[in-house]
């Protein structure tokens, strides 16, 4: 098992680094001088140098990328072009927001899947299956930024129950009013994996409930209760696959949530870097997104090998 | 010995008899397929409610009763169902059924353009990959691992940031947020099919590589590949919805739900059911496209481990 962390652990490396590239890659994409934004449209070229060099702009490509990397080995994200501050602190307090959403969205978007899941595969073909599988896709079909916008229209205007946008809270929520602000964009998070997690867990359970030796368990006597016991074991590495990309794809792509409530999380951060044109806040915002997505899929791959040993090969 | 050789001879039609049976031919898997899918009332309905979408888009300059471009600042934000505008208008006066119309050029044109492009490239490096082996597999499946580190939403919208807006630039972004999933899909089935019986018996005939994939491995995995890229198209559309929601995608005055939604967004106090109507048809296209994709998974039979 040790020997089977440490050879995935090595193999996260090299993608990292990858990763590393192709933000740097699409950084340089980039039309203009990321300058533009801080200088007048009619600065000298003398003060134009200047900024590049303090910049560090002036290098070439490959130079100002190991530069880059390894003050990123260091641990500094750079500064903001915007407000020449530090990008780590911004970016920090930002994902402890989009955190704050993120975990109980996943917390509720994954138990209500496997609840719906198990269901529909234990009820299958039935009215239940049916009305449950319909739930299930409606949750993967719904653009989520749009059905935010109409419980907000619900829930917000008509009814006057719960805050239409803001953060109400800084940190973690203590007041009455600090939950109700997450309660909207919990539920929309929520939406997308619930579905996800629904029909791969439905097609995992039936997969399993086919295999023969589900036949012997009922065949030796032993409770249904007991043998979906070992279904639900047998089903859950693909499950646990779906819920690891799904939890990433919550922090990714909280963007769009983020703008409808007008949160401060990451997702907000790179929207409003993308805008002021802001560089650094950007490819930091990305890597740290991409380096949390790739940590999580070798947690998800380390948890299925402890579950399955013949995933461990 | 002798008895039971006279007995079959006897039992045997002579080659007359034989002349007058019909020849059946089997229906095959595609016919098989198209039997399915005609008996599966879900996607029947929800491919006619497409059909509707797409002819209505199409068809958005015989049909729109006004220019979607030209707004009447006396008749602002009007209600569904005012005299004239059976939507009603938006903030500017323009007529919603007009923008809805040509709203849905658009957003089809995003939702299928990226997956095609991308069902191209990524089959084609997906097969070619799984086929090959080896070095070549090695070298576009780390690439393709590179780009699955990023949440495919993020993907596109750093790609999208980067280069700016457009539609150009939106149906790039996208081409490149699907192709990583599609050379997996496709990479891990062929590498199924590639070791099977039928392709050496292929080989060992002299068969070259070109003529092996094409008339051997293609036809055996284009089932699930179709499958679950037809499961992309309705990710596809609500992305691209997205990232104009957003001011990353198309930008002002065009058509688009996206940016419908989001220009609308200001009037959810005023009219919300007008505020949501673009949404409303976000939602009904990409619920056929993932229908239909379920459609075809179980009429195609098809297991898909992604």
């Amino acid at each position: 098992m040790l020997s089977f962390i440490l050879r995935r652990l090595l193999q996260a490396i090299p993608i990292l680094f990858g990763v590393s590239v192709m933000v740097f890659l699409m950084v340089q994409m980039i039309p203009g001088s990321p300058l533009d934004l801080l200088l007048p449209p009619d600065a000298s070229p003398q003060l134009i140098e200047q900024m590049k060099e303090a910049y560090g702009f002036d290098k070439p490509a490959w130079q100002q990328y190991l530069l880059w990397l390894w003050q990123l080995l260091h641990g500094n994200l750079g500064y903001s072009i915007f407000n020449g501050a530090p990008v780590a602190d911004e970016l920090f307090d930002a994902l402890g927001n989009t955190f704050v959403l993120a975990i109980p969205a996943a917390f509720t978007g994954f138990g209500l899947g496997i609840l719906l899941g198990v269901s529909a595969a234990l009820s299958q073909g039935g009215p239940l299956d049916k009305l449950l599988s319909a739930i299930a896709i409606t949750g993967v079909s719904l653009p989520h930024y749009w059905f935010a916008i109409v419980m907000v229209v619900i829930f917000s205007v008509n009814l006057n129950w719960l805050p239409a946008q803001g953060m109400q809270f800084t940190g973690v929520p203590t007041t009455l009013a600090g939950f109700k602000s997450m309660i909207l964009p919990v539920i929309t998070l929520s939406l997308i994996p619930m579905g996800v997690v629904a029909r791969v867990v439905r097609a995992a359970v039936l997969e399993v409930m086919s295999q023969e030796f589900v036949n012997t368990l009922h065949a030796k006597g032993l409770w249904d209760r007991s043998v979906l016991l070992h279904v639900m074991k047998n089903a859950a590495p693909a499950t646990l696959a779906v819920m690891g990309l799904q939890f990433g794809y919550l922090l990714g792509g909280s963007i769009l949530v983020e703008t409808v409530f007008n949160w401060p999380g990451s997702g907000n951060l790179l929207n409003l870097a993308i805008f002021r044109r802001d560089i650094p806040v950007m490819q930091a915002t990305i890597i740290v997104l991409a380096a949390f997505f790739v940590l999580l899929n070798l947690i998800v791959d380390i948890a299925q090998a402890l579950i399955d040993p013949r995933i461990r090969r | 010995m002798t008895s039971y050789a006279k007995d079959t001879g006897s039992e045997f039609p002579s080659v007359s008899s034989y002349r007058d049976l019909k020849v059946q031919e089997s229906p095959g898997y595609w016919a098989m397929v198209r039997k399915r899918i005609l008996r599966d009332p879900v996607t029947l309905i929800s491919a006619a409610i497409l059909l509707v979408i797409i002819l209505s888009a199409i068809l958005a300059p015989v049909l729109a009763p006004y220019d979607p471009y030209v707004g009447n600042i006396m008749t602002r934000m009007k209600p569904v169902g005012f005299e004239g505008h059976l939507l009603g208008t938006d903030e500017t006066g323009r007529d919603m059924l007009s923008r809805l119309l040509f709203g849905g050029r658009l957003s089809l044109i995003a939702g299928v353009v990226p997956v095609s492009i991308a069902l191209l490239i990524g089959g084609s490096l997906g097969i070619t990959a799984g086929f090959f082996g080896g070095l070549v597999n090695t070298v576009i499946m780390r690439v393709t691992d590179v780009f699955y580190a990023f949440p495919s939403i993020l993907l596109a919208i750093a790609i999208c940031g980067m280069l700016g807006t457009g539609l150009f630039n939106t149906l790039l972004s996208l081409t490149l947020v699907f192709i990583p999933p599609i050379v997996r899909i496709s990479e891990s089935v062929t590498t199924q099919v590639r070791n099977l019986d039928f392709v050496e018996a292929a080989r060992a005939s002299g068969a070259g590589s070109f003529a092996l994939m094409r008339y051997q491995v293609l036809p055996n995995v284009l089932a699930p590949i179709l499958v679950y890229t037809t499961s992309l198209v309705s990710l596809s559309i609500i992305l691209a919805a997205g990232l104009s929601f957003l001011g990353l995608g198309v930008s002002a005055p065009a058509a688009e739900w996206g940016l419908m939604l989001n220009s609308l967004r200001q009037m959810i106090y005023i009219d919300p059911v007008l505020a949501a109507l673009p949404g409303v048809l976000i939602f009904a296209t990409s619920m056929c496209f993932n229908l239909i994709s379920d459609g075809l998974r179980s009429a195609m039979d098809v297991r898909l481990k992604v």
